[in-house]
Parts: C-alpha cells; sequence; structure tokens
C-alpha cells in the first residue's frame, strides 16, 4: 500500500466515523464536534488529491460553518446546561429511508463512471514559474481563477486560449443573489424578533 | 544547485538517499523532520514571548518584572513556569462535559500550529508551499475559535459560557475585516502564494508594500488592529476580561491544559505579526539591497550555493526580527490601553473597521488604473509589479518539464495581470 492510499484510508475512515459519530449522538455540541472531525477530514482528502484550493474552501466554509452552527445551537436551544436531542421513531424511519435511498443513488453514480478512462496525469499546473513543478499539483489558484476569466491553460498544453466567455460573471451574480438572500433574511428575522419584543413587553404590562 | 523547497528538496534528498522514487519514507522523513523543527518554533516562541511580555509590562508599570530565574533579567521564568504548570493537577469540573472539555485546548494548539506550515520563514523556506498559501492560513486560523467555543460550552461554568460566547461574536465579525484587509495588498502582488508575496517586495525599501499606495499604507494598519483583535488581546480581550468573567473561557482550566491556550494565544501573535511582515513589511527582505546581491550570487546553476543558504539565514533572521517587533507592539498596546466593553468592540468593527477595509479594497483596485491614467505608470514608488515577478524556478525541473515550462515563463507577465484582475474581480 503506498502512502496516499494509506492516508486515504484513514481519512475516508475518520470521515465515515465522524458522520457516524454526528447521528449517533445526542448532544448538539457534540455532534458539531464530530462535523467538524468529519468535514475537516473531507478537507484533508482534497489536499491528498491535489486540490487545494477545494480543500481551503472546504475548510473557511464547510468547517467554519459549523462554528456558526455551534454558536446558534448553543444560543437558541440552551434550555439546560448540556441539550440533548431526541429523535421519535417515526423521524429516525423517515431519515433513514432517505438516507438509503440516497446511498443507492451515490453508489449507482460512483459505478457508472468508468475510472479506468479517468487519467491521474492531469493535474492543472502552476504557471507562474515560481514553484517547483515537480511539487506544483496542488497549486491550482492561478488555473483556476484564469478559468474564471475564461483562459483556459491545461487543455492547449501551455498556450493559453482564450474561451468565449468565463465563470466569472455566473460566479458574482450567484454571489450577489446569495448577499441579497442573506441580507432578506436577516431583516426578515430581525423585523420579527422586535414585534415579538413588543407583543412580550406589551403582555407582560 | 537546485531550488530549496524545504518539503520538495528535502523529501526528495531523503527519497533518493533510502531508495529511489518508490520509497515513500523519504518524504515521511522530511515531513516528520519539518513538523519536528516548527512545533519548536511553535513552542519556543511562547517561551520568549511571554517573558517578554513580563518584562514589558513590569517596565510599563514602573517595576523590573522577573530578575532572577536563569541569571540575568530573568530570561528562564517562562521555563520556570512551564515546570509548575507541569506539576498541577488535571482538573475537569463535575459539571464539563469531559471529553469536550480534554479536548478543546489540542483544537486550538493544532489550529495555531497548523498555520505556521505554510508560514514561510525566509525565500523558499516553507514546510507547505501552497499556491493558495494565505487563504489556506486564514481558514486554518478561523478553526481555533472553535476550540475556544468548545472550552467556554464544555466546561459547564457560566462564565466560560459568556467567554467563549463573546469570542464566538467577537471572531466572527472581525475575520470579514481581516480577510479584506489581507486582500488589499494580494490585489497589487496577484499572489497569494506567501512566498512569491515575499519575494516580489525584495530590493529597495519603497518596493516594500506597505509603501506601494496609500490604501496599502492603512491597509497595514488596520489589519494589525484586527488581527490585535483576532488574537482576543487587549484591548479587544473580552473572552478572558479577568476583572468580569474571571478567567472567561479557560476559567475552569489547570495546568497543562491552561497552558496550551496561552502557548496558542503566543504563537498566534508571532503567526499573524508574521503574516503582516509579509504582506506588507517586506518579509525577509532587509530594504536595503545588499541581501539581494547574496541572494543572485546563489541563484542560477553556476552560483555560490553557500550564497543563497547564507542570504535565506539572514532572511530568516530578519523575518523573525521584523515579526517579533509587531508582537512587542501587541505586548505594548495590551499593557497601555484600557479593555473596551463588548458593544464597543462589535461597533468598532462593524461601523468602523469593515467599511474602512472596503474602503481601502476598492481604492486599491481604482489605484493602479488612476495612476496609469494620471501618470503613465501603475505604482508611486518603486519597480511596476511586472518587473519584480520573482525569476522562474522553473529552469530547475527535470528536461521532460522543459518545453513547456519555457513558454510558461513567457506568458507569466499576461497571467499575472489576468491574476490580479481575478483577485480584484471575486470580491
Amino acid at each position: 500500500m503506498s502512502g496516499e492510499q494509506f492516508f486515504f484510508w484513514l481519512l475516508a475512515l475518520t470521515t465515515c466515523g465522524g458522520a457516524i459519530a454526528v447521528v449517533l449522538n445526542q448532544n448538539v455540541v457534540r455532534m458539531a464536534f464530530w462535523l467538524v472531525v468529519s468535514l475537516g477530514s473531507v478537507a484533508a482528502i482534497y489536499f491528498l488529491l491535489h486540490a487545494d484550493f477545494v480543500g481551503t474552501t472546504q475548510l473557511l466554509i464547510y468547517v467554519g460553518g459549523t462554528v456558526v452552527l455551534l454558536i446558534f445551537g448553543v444560543m437558541l436551544t440552551a434550555s439546560g446546561p448540556h441539550v440533548h436531542i431526541k429523535t421519535s421513531p417515526a423521524d429516525l424511519v423517515m431519515a433513514g429511508g432517505v438516507g438509503v435511498l440516497m446511498l443507492f443513488l451515490l453508489i449507482s453514480t460512483v459505478t457508472a463512471v468508468d475510472w479506468k478512462a479517468v487519467h491521474g496525469d492531469a493535474y492543472p499546473q502552476d504557471t507562474s514559474g515560481y514553484n517547483d513543478p515537480r511539487i506544483s499539483h496542488g497549486n491550482t489558484a492561478r488555473p483556476i481563477g484564469l478559468k474564471l476569466l475564461g483562459v483556459s491553460l491545461e487543455d492547449t498544453k501551455g498556450n493559453p486560449k482564450k474561451l468565449s466567455t468565463g465563470y466569472l460573471l455566473p460566479f458574482e451574480i450567484v454571489s450577489v443573489h446569495l448577499l441579497v438572500v442573506l441580507i432578506g433574511a436577516s431583516y426578515l428575522a430581525r423585523a420579527k424578533r422586535r414585534a415579538d419584543a413588543n407583543t412580550d413587553v406589551e403582555s407582560s404590562r | 544547485m537546485s531550488a530549496l523547497f524545504a518539503t520538495n528538496t528535502m523529501g526528495e534528498f531523503f527519497s533518493e538517499y533510502l531508495g529511489g522514487e518508490s520509497a515513500p519514507w523519504g518524504y515521511a522523513l522530511a515531513a516528520f523532520i519539518h513538523a519536528f523543527i516548527l512545533i519548536n518554533v511553535f513552542a519556543l516562541a511562547p517561551l520568549f514571548f511571554i517573558w517578554l511580555e513580563r518584562k514589558v509590562s513590569g517596565r510599563i508599570q514602573d517595576r523590573l518584572g522577573p530578575t532572577r530565574v536563569g541569571g540575568r533579567f530573568g530570561w528562564l521564568q517562562g521555563l520556570a513556569d512551564g515546570g509548575k504548570l507541569v506539576q498541577k493537577e488535571d482538573l475537569v469540573p463535575k459539571a464539563a462535559d469531559a471529553m469536550l472539555f480534554r479536548m478543546a485546548p489540542y483544537i486550538v494548539c493544532i489550529s495555531s500550529f497548523g498555520a505556521f506550515m505554510v508560514l514561510p520563514f525566509s525565500d523558499g523556506w516553507v514546510a507547505v508551499g501552497a499556491d493558495v498559501g494565505l487563504f489556506l492560513l486564514v481558514a486554518i486560523l478561523s478553526l481555533e475559535v472553535f476550540g475556544i467555543i468548545l472550552a467556554g460550552y464544555s466546561s459547564g461554568s457560566k462564565w466560560s459560557l459568556f467567554g467563549g460566547m463573546r469570542e464566538a461574536a467577537q471572531m466572527v465579525s472581525y475575520e470579514i475585516p481581516l480577510a479584506i484587509c489581507s486582500l488589499v495588498p494580494i490585489v497589487s502582488v496577484g499572489s497569494l502564494n506567501l512566498g512569491e508575496i515575499g519575494a516580489i517586495q525584495s530590493g529597495p525599501i519603497w518596493n516594500w508594500m506597505l509603501f506601494h499606495d496609500p490604501f496599502t499604507f492603512v491597509a497595514f494598519f488596520v489589519y494589525f488592529t484586527v488581527a490585535t483583535a483576532g488574537c482576543k488581546r487587549a484591548p479587544f480581550d473580552l473572552a478572558e476580561a479577568e476583572s468580569e468573567l474571571v478567567g472567561g473561557f479557560h476559567t475552569e482550566y489547570s495546568g497543562m491544559r491552561w497552558s496550551f491556550f496561552f502557548m496558542a494565544e503566543y504563537a498566534s501573535m508571532f503567526l499573524v505579526s508574521g503574516v503582516a511582515a509579509i504582506l506588507f513589511l517586506g518579509g525577509w527582505n532587509s530594504g536595503l539591497v545588499l541581501d539581494n546581491w547574496l541572494r543572485e550570487l546563489g541563484t542560477g546553476t553556476d552560483g555560490i550555493a553557500a550564497a543563497g543558504y547564507l542570504a535565506n539565514v539572514i532572511g530568516m533572521g530578519i523575518f523573525v526580527t521584523k515579526a517579533s517587533l509587531l508582537v512587542f507592539v501587541q505586548i505594548w498596546v495590551r499593557w497601555t490601553l484600557p479593555r473596551l466593553r463588548i458593544d464597543q468592540v462589535m461597533i468598532t468593527c462593524l461601523k468602523y473597521l469593515i467599511p474602512i477595509s472596503c474602503a481601502l479594497f476598492l481604492g486599491a483596485v481604482l489605484w493602479p488604473i488612476g495612476m496609469l491614467m494620471m501618470t503613465g505608470r501603475t505604482t508611486l514608488f518603486g519597480e511596476p509589479m511586472g518587473e519584480r515577478v520573482p525569476a522562474a524556478r522553473v529552469e530547475n525541473a527535470s528536461p521532460s518539464d522543459g518545453p513547456s515550462a519555457a513558454t510558461n515563463i513567457e506568458s507569466g507577465e499576461s497571467d499575472r495581470l489576468a491574476a490580479s484582475a481575478e483577485d480584484g474581480g471575486q470580491q
């Protein structure tokens, strides 16, 4: 077994173990901890696959997002010292059914791909000339940035080729859309809470 | 002499020494050596800075600070503290969630230590020379808050919970201006690779990003303020707040677990100061041209290898000095300014620092265009960015990479322009 395979199996084990622990735990904060273990292992697998940018994004957005989840989990549900979540049997059956269906979907997708055709040497190369090409497999920031602008590098063996459009405009539209949704959601939540606070004050009077 | 890429060269050296390409143990050994060196930096930097903090705070308060341990100046005081902390009993309160309580200090330490992996100490002296270095560093550092919240929550104490929640609110807010401020020099450099950012600032002192334009100049001070808050240092140390929360998130901790939090805190201070030095203050370059001559003497196939190595050693000294001076400023600020209230901390961030950093970012994007229109050059002082692109190291590659590498060097300039435009466009 090569080093890469060893680390892949190790990380796969922690990913799945963390995910199972999330399901089995009943304490919100412990669930968040195991979620961080699971998502962090996924990020590590990305690093192992020479996808530094995706791995970093996974760390920042998903693992960092769990922190926010944790804060809300503690702040919104903290009635006792340690919060426990109890699920009813009906919920368990429904969630289990959905989970099994999802598993079948994933397995059928994975087995449908002809993995022999996907060759491992197709890593995007760093083109800055600053990094040693022998270790520049994971340095995908510049190729990704150029793809956003519509310039592709790895298809044409080092000759930059201008594509018709980049991904920058769709990316910007999606991000602005998300921002609008975020601001709208916080505005709605805030207005609602203020109204509740007023009624609370009035009812207590 | 092949490029002195820490992991690469050392890993290849060991794997060739131990039996060619097929031996993974060479890389494992190299990785172990990197981790060993860095964990010593991670442990010794706090030892020094805790001593420095005691001396500086003593001087500011008209005291002497430690004087006896280790002979003069009490320089072994940190070791004596450590010896005392090791002997203390490892307590877990009855109300605590024992597993998370025990785990929290490790999470804080690991995230702080992990960020050292991508911090270059000199030209090419970095454990993981990632192309997304700065992004990765910010991402790893943001995990530190998770350990703090876990510590605050799992202690089963109201003081700790208050401290943890304050820290959470503070960190979630301060990460935004931190990220935007560190993007301001990135716009001009056009790379997230910390090694490349440092290399671009070689040469005379006005090549430093601090003097690139007025926006990077202001951004340095905003970044430093935000980074101080990010390390939960006074005047932003609301998570600890001894006078109101006993000890904040670490109220219930004792012994080594307690000291892990402080090791991580002082290591993070050094880390954010090091990032400030690389982003704004020229990294490992002295700003005098002397060390560049030495480095140029050592590059290329016919260069003197020892000269390049010496330049890197000197560069590491310069870098550590710059970062330590910034840590000293953080200590100085702590013992000079009073602690803010939590609402003042949040207002400082949300109403002042975020708008300021957004304006700086916008200004930094528009600056080269404005300069080009007004004066015909893109920089105020120093050489244009395109001329400062670090020399390509591709020439050291194996022959099979030759043809594509050569075209890559030629297209480097257009890539750089495109990449800087891309960095501006992502926000």
